[in-house]
């Protein structure tokens, strides 16, 4: 049960990288990497989302969708509603609960809600056929990922700063570039474990 | 068939109508009490959201006002009239009232300019500066490829029939997006009721100049020694007016051998009645 699991973890963090190697949520990856602690932020945000969309999927896919026989078509219409609800929720909630929690992570909640790592994600977990403890880890591992591919990227940026760049890469072409580098860089994990 | 239809849009309804429930229940419940005094504020601003402050927008401009004690006179576009409402309303006396200034594109090469290649890439001055610099031998000048014009919250620049980006002066309102913008940085923000401006940027010499551009400051320095108000300066080979100083004389306007330094209230009146 736990080896699963933490089979599970790895392989949506590390083998699987949803940025490097899936190539989900790359609009965030590259718009939000600039600096490492609004990195940090960013990612901590969308680890959050991913493990309450997880779970949410989860219920609506088994509560309501399979009973009724809808899973094949109203699949991405209903997680992305109740994802982005769901999050918008929490949003208020943290808003008033706790103002600097707010400050430091609610601004990236209302981007975060309907990027595609989140809804493929979503789809991912159901697919696979995960229980609602799987489909959470599931939603954790691949939101750790997200952080640690967005940090490593931002720390990268922040020295790309100072370094001298030629004229014409300079921009969205060494970005990308460096992105490019890092899912190489990624790709070594891909012996790592078999699922 | 039907009754799947009816099922899928029972369910979907259904789960519509339970979110929007929750969050109007949630909203009510969480609403967070807001200063009465940002909403009025923001109310003032132009509600442009342009950014020229300093904040993401003008609500987050209004925010940070009442919160953080920002400058009440930070808003370009409104300008005093704008500050003082908002003084009103914080109860703050507004101090130093600024000349509005407006943005110019100091460069009127266009067709005046040599080209070393055709650019034929994105239409767009970044990725054409990115490229050698652009197609035009100036390196200084105005690509005309319109990345201000997209910019401009106010729709006030249209590139002109010379191939250059000419700013409407009654339309802008001094924010300063496109003096961000622009990868030449060959806009400057000069007061409003100036009527003489060097539009040129090159900062090469006299001679280079000339094989160039047939409207570039050569830096001759004849305007320096026409001017009687001590109000133009050449500086690393291209001539600057001090706007403090200049009284719009027109002298050196009418002794510029190569009429880089122009009376644009002129110009102005020409394209304003052709649109």
């Amino acid at each position: 049960m736990i080896k699963e699991l933490l089979l599970i973890f790895i392989g949506a963090m590390l083998v699987n990288n949803f940025v490097l190697s899936r190539f989900l949520g790359i609009c965030p990856f590259l718009g939000v990497s600039k600096k490492v602690d609004v990195a940090l932020g960013m990612g901590m945000a969308t680890t959050f989302v991913m493990t309450i969309s997880a779970i949410a999927s989860w219920a609506i896919q088994f509560y309501i969708l399979e009973p009724f026989g809808l899973s094949r078509f109203l699949q991405y219409v209903s997680f992305v509603l109740v994802i982005a609800s769901l999050v918008q929720m929490i949003e208020m909630f943290i808003k008033k609960t706790s103002p600097n929690l707010h400050k430091s992570l609610g601004i990236f909640l209302p981007l975060i809600t309907t990027n595609c790592a989140i809804l493929g994600l979503a789809l991912l977990a159901v697919n696979k056929g995960y229980n609602m403890i799987q489909s959470a880890v599931f939603g954790l591992g691949a939101g750790l990922g997200f952080t640690l591919a967005i940090v490593i990227m931002a720390g990268i940026r922040e020295e790309l700063e100072i370094a001298d760049i030629p004229q014409g890469l300079r921009g969205a072409g060494i970005t990308l570039l460096t992105a490019g580098i890092l899912s190489i860089a990624f790709l070594g994990f891909s012996g790592l474990i078999s699922m | 068939m039907n009754q799947l239809l009816g099922i899928s849009t029972m369910v979907m309804g259904g789960t519509g109508v339970l979110f929007a429930l929750l969050l109007t229940y949630t909203s009510k419940k969480f609403a967070v009490e807001k200063d009465t005094r940002i909403e009025e504020i923001e109310e003032v601003l132009p509600g442009a959201n342009c950014g020229a402050c300093g904040y993401p927008g003008c609500s987050a401009y209004a925010e940070a006002i009442v919160q953080d004690e920002a400058s009440i006179t930070l808003c370009p576009v409104g300008g005093t009239n704008v500050a003082s409402q908002i003084g009103g309303i914080m109860g703050i006396e507004v101090e130093g009232a600024n000349e509005p200034l407006i943005a110019r594109i100091k460069c009127d090469g266009g067709k005046n300019c040599t080209n070393t290649f055709e650019y034929r890439g994105i239409q767009d001055c970044h990725a054409a500066d990115a490229l050698h610099g652009g197609q035009q031998s100036c390196k200084y000048g105005c690509l005309g490829l319109g990345s201000c014009v997209a910019v401009c919250p106010f729709g006030a620049i249209n590139i002109n029939e010379n191939g250059v980006a000419e700013v409407d002066p009654t339309k802008c309102t001094g924010c300063g997006v496109c003096v961000k913008e622009c990868p030449k940085a060959v806009i400057d923000l000069v007061p409003q009721n100036a009527k003489v401006h060097v539009l040129c940027k090159n900062k090469e010499r006299g001679k280079e100049v000339r094989q160039k551009c047939q409207v570039g400051c050569i830096a001759c320095k004849i305007c320096e020694r026409t001017c009687e108000h001590d109000a133009i300066k050449v500086e690393n080979n291209v001539a600057k007016i001090d706007y403090s100083k200049c009284v719009n004389c027109m002298a050196c306007v009418n002794k510029c051998p190569t009429k880089a330094i122009k009376d644009v209230s002129k110009n102005e009146a020409s394209v304003c009645c052709h649109s």
